[in-house]
């Protein structure tokens, strides 16, 4: 007996569904694009510059008593959190006026006042990054995401054709802008680790995106008389199990890492969480959406139906 | 496309094999790493002509001698370690030599007889000076090109002159560097540079610290092991530049103008207390041969000893012998650190500087001046520090979710395809060993986000075998012969395959290229986990359902 999370054949109408999707979709991003604007995003230090001090106490962590000791130091706004245990804390301090030296200054006056008071401390992990580097690290990640979304975009077009080019890229932005929207909503620390998540969540998306596209462009080719919504519902209904399948292995890898991988990587492992449930949603409600009102090219040049879907050929084949 | 040649399959298998054979030191971390580490010492003690001695070749014995026995490097946020990215303010460098410039110029010009003239000044990075006698502008122009000297630039492959000296209106000539030269200048202050912290580095004794040049301008320095960056902030930060100068006199002004050829320089203890002093040094920390840490023998003050080289020696002692009864300061960055006065001739070369020195203090400066001084000033930029706990605390944690993490997912493959699912588990855990394996032969870093990787591409690494499984699911109720179904259900799922993985690809190459640190691990071991999982899953399931299906030679066939 085989567990089976999709039965063998399946005939939903998913493209039957396409204005809720849209209006769904549409809500979701225009609804992350407003959170993100009143809310903005809870930058980490990577991004803003600044100190992030963890440290561990002996018993459980008297945040009280350490805001009061960090907080009379002079040092602007300093935040101070429980760290996933109650003897870990998480001691973030703005970004001081002056360059990177002054931002260094920032971990000893911390310490000393931290083991004067709390002696027994167990300082963890300490993170400085000045104005001129946390500058360059927003460039950098925006660079890296439009970079990458570019690329995606030049080799769907190379391997398909433009139109399914623009689905998944539109799908990839819809990800992207919905995720950065549930960080802004949850104000969940936005860092360079959450970059590459996008980043993750960018490739991850589009292969869900991919595999659903080149059963289209099969299918396409196959049932040349088909309406192309037919197609697309056909498409997606044949590669369904499939797409449940790897969001399924890959989410259960994922949740073992967000409940035991530590506390340092959650917000990672949310991002990616988050990606492929969306991931998953979009490549079926956006990118086959935008496909169906873009529609595509009929005419094929190879006509040989049997050789359809094989671009690359097998690894076999003479 | 069920047939395998021999030699293909003995690839297949081969490459495999080694993957495991590759992997296996991981399995025994503590002892590969260290068995490792003594095989590189005895090699590098037979370059030389030693020989290890038995506590080495013990350790070296830890691991059979014909094994592989390279490991994972762990990267400094899972085995504790700073992270320093420093940049050198280049700057500095360039407005010293304007100033000695300018020097050159006014000599050059009087030399040359040229008198009429205003303004000879030096700005940041340009030195002018207005000729007003229009007349002379040709030969002040000469006398001041006589100052260039011709350098190689190396990527011109042509000899050009360092200095750009330009006539401009209003009987203006400016000086500046020239662009061959501004390179060189970069070139030579990071390369100086480099070389110094990494002394000092050494000096302080840590072991295998990573130094390196990033950028133009900037230096990575990352040291395993230290709980704390601020010493070696300390340490790097410091320019140490230690100079000699006969001193004028004191004064409580500390923004006087302290006359031509003079400079004040502040004392490194008494607040508003400053010496008016020669401008130009008696000897530089740069003739310095040795600087020791130690006690003065009359008052048990911590003082630091030094010696001067042959010439600094001779500088020095004939500037004592000429200034006997009259103080000198010791500057140390601008500041001074005591001013003594001479009572007689300095002859031998070795001298003794006494401050308010504490033991360490005095250590370290004799660290910093053995070292020798860095041509120009450094800034910390970036600080990332973890301590040996939380690195522990990770390893750990991040091990837990990756055995869960692979238990699930294997438990739920075979569930869902049954001898298949067996087929693509033998895969994924060839896949993962693998990934270890290239990690550690290509010398690759773990870091956090790299375990993330690693199980994410557990995750994804059954999806190429779940699209040919469903493939030919698919084939097999289209009422294909199973030979006719199998074969099919790979070749179609091929092109998905590729698509879907390159595109993942392209995503970890690109996050290699800009991130940098943990987000470059997490690259990695994302990059390496895709080429290994289309690998796997591609040859080695197909291998296996291949030899499979020639054993049982099934009429029906589940999937």
């Amino acid at each position: 007996m085989r567990l089976k999370l999709v039965k063998s054949e399946t005939n939903f109408d998913f493209l039957g569904l396409r204005k809720l999707a849209a209006i769904v979709s549409a809500a979701l991003v225009i609804g992350s694009i407003a959170i993100f604007a009143i809310m903005g995003l809870n930058f980490g230090i990577d991004f803003r510059g600044g100190t992030t001090i963890e440290a561990r106490t002996q018993g459980p962590a008297d945040l009280a008593v350490i805001r009061s000791v960090t907080s009379g130091l002079g040092l602007g706004d300093v935040s101070v959190q429980e760290f996933g245990r109650p003897d870990d804390v998480l001691i973030q301090v703005e970004e001081q006026p002056g360059d990177g030296d002054a931002q260094m200054e920032v971990v000893t006056i911390v310490r000393v006042a931290l083991e004067e008071a709390l002696p027994g401390i167990e300082i963890r992990r300490v993170e400085v990054v000045g104005p001129k580097v946390s500058g360059e690290l927003i460039q950098a990640g925006v660079m890296a995401i439009l970079l990458a979304v570019g690329a995606v975009l030049i080799y769907i077009w190379l391997r398909f054709e433009w139109q399914f080019s623009l689905g998944a890229v539109a799908a990839l932005v819809h990800d992207v802008i919905i995720t950065i929207g549930v960080f802004s909503l949850v104000q969940l620390e936005f860092n360079l680790s959450i970059i590459a998540a996008l980043l993750t969540i960018v490739g991850y998306s589009l292969n869900d995106t991919v595999v659903v596209f080149d059963r289209v462009r099969e299918n396409l080719r196959r049932f040349k008389q088909k309406p192309l919504i037919e197609v697309l519902n056909l498409s997606i209904n044949e590669t369904l199990s499939r797409t449940v399948m790897t969001s399924v292995t890959t989410l259960i890898a994922l949740l073992s890492l967000y409940f035991l991988g530590g506390e340092v990587i959650r917000g990672f492992t949310f991002g990616m969480i988050l990606g492929v449930i969306v991931g998953t949603y979009s490549s079926i409600f956006v990118a086959s959406v935008i496909l169906l009102w873009l529609g595509v090219k009929r005419d094929w040049s190879k006509p040989d139906p049997e050789a359809a879907g094989v671009q690359f050929g097998s690894p076999d084949a003479p | 496309m069920l047939y395998f040649a021999p030699w293909k399959k003995a690839l297949v298998l081969g490459l495999c094999l080694l993957g495991v054979v590759f992997a296996t030191p991981n399995l025994w971390y503590d002892l590969a790493d260290d068995a490792g580490q003594a095989r590189r010492e005895i090699a590098q003690l037979a370059e030389f002509g030693g020989t290890p001695d038995a506590e080495l070749t013990a350790r070296a014995e830890q691991w059979p001698s014909f094994a592989p026995v390279n490991v994972v490097n762990l990267g400094l946020d899972l085995r504790g370690g700073a992270h320093l990215l420093v940049e050198v303010n280049i700057e500095d460098v360039v407005v010293e030599r304007m100033q000695s410039l300018r020097a050159d110029a006014r000599q050059a010009l009087r030399d040359a007889g040229v008198r009429q003239y205003t303004n000879l000044r030096a700005e940041d990075d340009n030195v002018s000076v207005r000729i007003t006698n229009a007349a002379e502008i040709d030969l002040a122009l000469e006398a001041l090109g006589g100052l260039a000297q011709q350098v190689t630039d190396l990527s011109l492959g042509a000899v050009t002159p360092d200095l750009l000296i330009r006539p401009e209106d209003d009987q203006r000539i400016r000086i500046s560097l020239s662009e061959t030269e501004e390179r060189e200048v970069v070139n030579r202050t990071m390369n100086t540079s480099l070389e110094i912290v990494r002394r000092r580095i050494d000096a302080a004794g840590t072991r295998e610290p990573t130094i390196q040049r990033q950028g133009e301008r900037r230096i990575l320095i990352q040291v395993p092991g230290v709980g704390s960056a601020e010493e070696l902030i300390d340490l790097i930060g410091t320019t140490a530049k230690l100079s000699f100068h006969m001193v004028d006199s004191t004064t409580g002004n500390l923004t006087r103008a302290p006359g031509p050829g003079k400079i004040i320089y502040p004392d490194i203890e008494d607040v508003g207390l400053g010496y008016i002093v020669d401008r130009r040094a008696l000897v530089s920390g740069e003739e310095l041969d040795d600087a020791q840490p130690g006690f003065d023998p009359q008052t048990g003050e911590p003082v630091v000893n030094f010696r001067f080289n042959n010439s600094g020696a001779r500088k020095f002692g004939r500037a004592t012998a000429e200034n006997v009864g009259r103080p000198f300061a010791v500057v140390l960055d601008g500041e001074v650190i005591t001013a003594p006065t001479i009572r007689e001739p300095i002859l031998g070369g070795s001298g003794q500087i006494s401050g308010s020195f504490t033991v360490e203090s005095a250590q370290q400066l004799a660290i910093l001046l053995r070292a020798g001084a860095l041509p120009a000033s450094i800034s910390v930029l970036e600080q990332r520090t973890v301590g040996p706990g939380l690195g522990a605390d990770s390893v750990a944690a991040g091990q837990v979710a990756t055995v869960i993490a692979f238990v699930a997912v294997l438990v739920f493959m075979f569930l869902s395809y049954g001898t298949f699912g067996l087929f693509a588990n033998i895969a994924l855990i060839l896949n993962v060993a693998m990934i270890m394996a290239l990690l550690s032969v290509i010398g690759a870093t773990l870091t956090l986000p790299g375990i993330a990787g690693i199980v994410l591409t557990i995750g994804m690494a059954v999806d190429a075998n779940v699209l040919i499984f469903e493939r030919i699911r698919e084939e097999l109720r289209r009422s294909k012969g199973v030979a006719r179904a199998i074969e099919t259900g790979y070749e179609r799922a091929f092109s998905a395959i590729i698509d879907a993985n390159v595109t993942t690809f392209i995503a970890a190459v690109i996050l290699f290229a800009i991130g940098s640190g943990p987000v470059r691990g997490f690259a990695v071991t994302l990059g390496v986990g895709i080429i290994t999982s289309v690998f796997t899953a591609v040859m080695v399931t197909r291998l296996m359902v291949a030899t499979y299906y020639d054993k049982r030679r099934p009429k029906t066939l589940e999937v």
